[in-house]
């Protein structure tokens, strides 16, 4: 049977997304220094792992998804995922490799647990997929892994709440574990932390709030999930509500992990930046 | 009715895109998603208004985008994930229209950011 061995978490600015080819040379940089120190030890954990398969929980900004159709819950079900410009000249990166059979199982298991799901066969990733995959999987390391994309809206509110992405994410997670192939999974929760980037209170960022946070998602995820959306962009910014992915994430894991690594750093871009591995107890 | 019966308070300074701001700002947002493409980024710097005619943006829209007023964006029903593919067709990062939105230099912006890590 497949298992979920663990999850992590981490930021994906875009600003990172273009430092991440130059990462030699910016590991001594003192605005980069903070930030790239802290995944070495990440990268470690997955090398140890080893998993045959990475689930990533992300928000589209605008590469797939308009406006004009905005699912709520999408997965991928595509052999290959491609990255392209974002309008701003994110470099464009190797594909990712797809296991649409796992995500054919995943979508049933979903819909048969009355999660309504939009399934995507075809389907682009945009940074908050891509550079969460680079960070983890330094120069592009990613061909052997493959990826199943799950996208939250959090585009256009009303925004899943907390509580519904925490649930949605111990859908996921007993989807994994019912696919019959002996796979090591791992899943990824991408964005955050406290951030805004629109409106007079843009460059709020709440670092009591975020530390709280990942304090609390270890093993008391459930103190977070009574966060109402709107108290969830009071406390940590118009695009801090990015924190229910991370949720999400946590809610695919056990009830009880153990944290292998963390770190928090303000800021990069202009955004406070978090780090987190957590592994799965034996079930 | 499922819609939440509690009374949320405003945050200051800050807009919930939500589906009446979807609604209003459908024209100009649709704009800017189309900025993903570069033949769609060069055909409106040769002639911006014509481009933002094409996609049936009203007076104030078009007017935001003239004069780059990010916050005049927001209030005509612009959602940030899309202006920032325009911001992007100047250059401009995430901290240089938080500057201009908070009324700082960018400067005084990116102070502004570290010191709240302290």
């Amino acid at each position: 049977m497949a298992r979920v061995i663990g999850g992590l978490t981490t930021s994906h600015i875009p600003a990172i997304g273009n430092a991440v080819p130059r990462e030699k040379e910016l590991v001594d940089d003192p605005y980069w220094k903070p930030f790239f120190a802290a995944y070495p030890p990440a990268r470690t954990w997955l090398q140890k792992v080893k998993p045959d398969v990475a689930v990533v929980i992300y928000n589209d900004h605008g590469l797939n998804f308009f406006l004009d159709n905005l699912p709520t819950f999408a997965i991928g079900a595509a052999a290959e995922y491609r990255n392209s410009d974002e309008g701003w000249g994110i470099p464009t990166i190797p594909p990712f490799q797809g296991d649409p059979e796992l995500s054919w199982h995943i979508i049933e298991s979903l819909v048969h647990d009355e999660f309504d799901i939009t399934s995507c066969q075809e389907m682009f990733v945009d940074h908050g997929f891509t550079v969460p995959m680079s960070l983890f999987w330094p120069n592009n390391s990613y061909g052997g892994i493959k990826t199943v994309p799950v996208c939250i809206n959090t585009v256009q509110h009303p925004l899943p709440s907390p509580l519904r992405c925490f649930k949605f994410g111990q859908a996921i997670g007993r989807a994994i574990e019912s696919y019959p192939k002996d796979l090591k999974v791992v899943v990824l929760g991408t964005g955050g932390m406290s951030h805004q980037l629109d409106g007079e209170r843009a460059g709020f960022i709440n670092k009591k709030f975020d530390l709280l946070c990942m304090d609390k998602i270890v093993n008391e995820p459930e103190v977070l999930t009574r966060y109402s959306i709107h108290e969830l962009v009071r406390q940590a910014g118009a695009q801090g509500a990015e924190f229910i992915l991370w949720l999400a994430m946590r809610g695919v894991l056990h009830p009880k992990v153990t944290k292998i690594h963390s770190s928090y750093h303000i800021a990069v871009s202009n955004t406070a930046t978090g780090l987190l591995v957590l592994e799965n107890s034996v079930a | 009715m499922s819609v939440p019966t509690e009374v949320e308070l405003p945050i200051p300074g800050t807009y919930m895109f939500d589906g009446r701001a979807a609604m209003k700002g459908y024209a100009l947002n649709k704009m800017c998603y189309s900025f993903n493409k570069p033949e769609n980024r060069a055909e409106f710097v040769k002639d911006e208004d014509a481009y933002c005619r094409k996609y049936g943006l009203n007076d104030e829209q078009r007017k935001a985008i003239r004069e780059r007023n990010v916050l005049a964006m927001i209030h005509a029903g612009g959602c940030v994930y899309y202006l920032a593919k325009f911001a992007g067709i100047f250059g401009l990062t995430v901290q240089d229209i938080g500057a201009q939105q908070t009324g700082m230099t960018v400067e005084a912006f990116k102070e502004m950011l570290k010191a709240q890590g302290e």
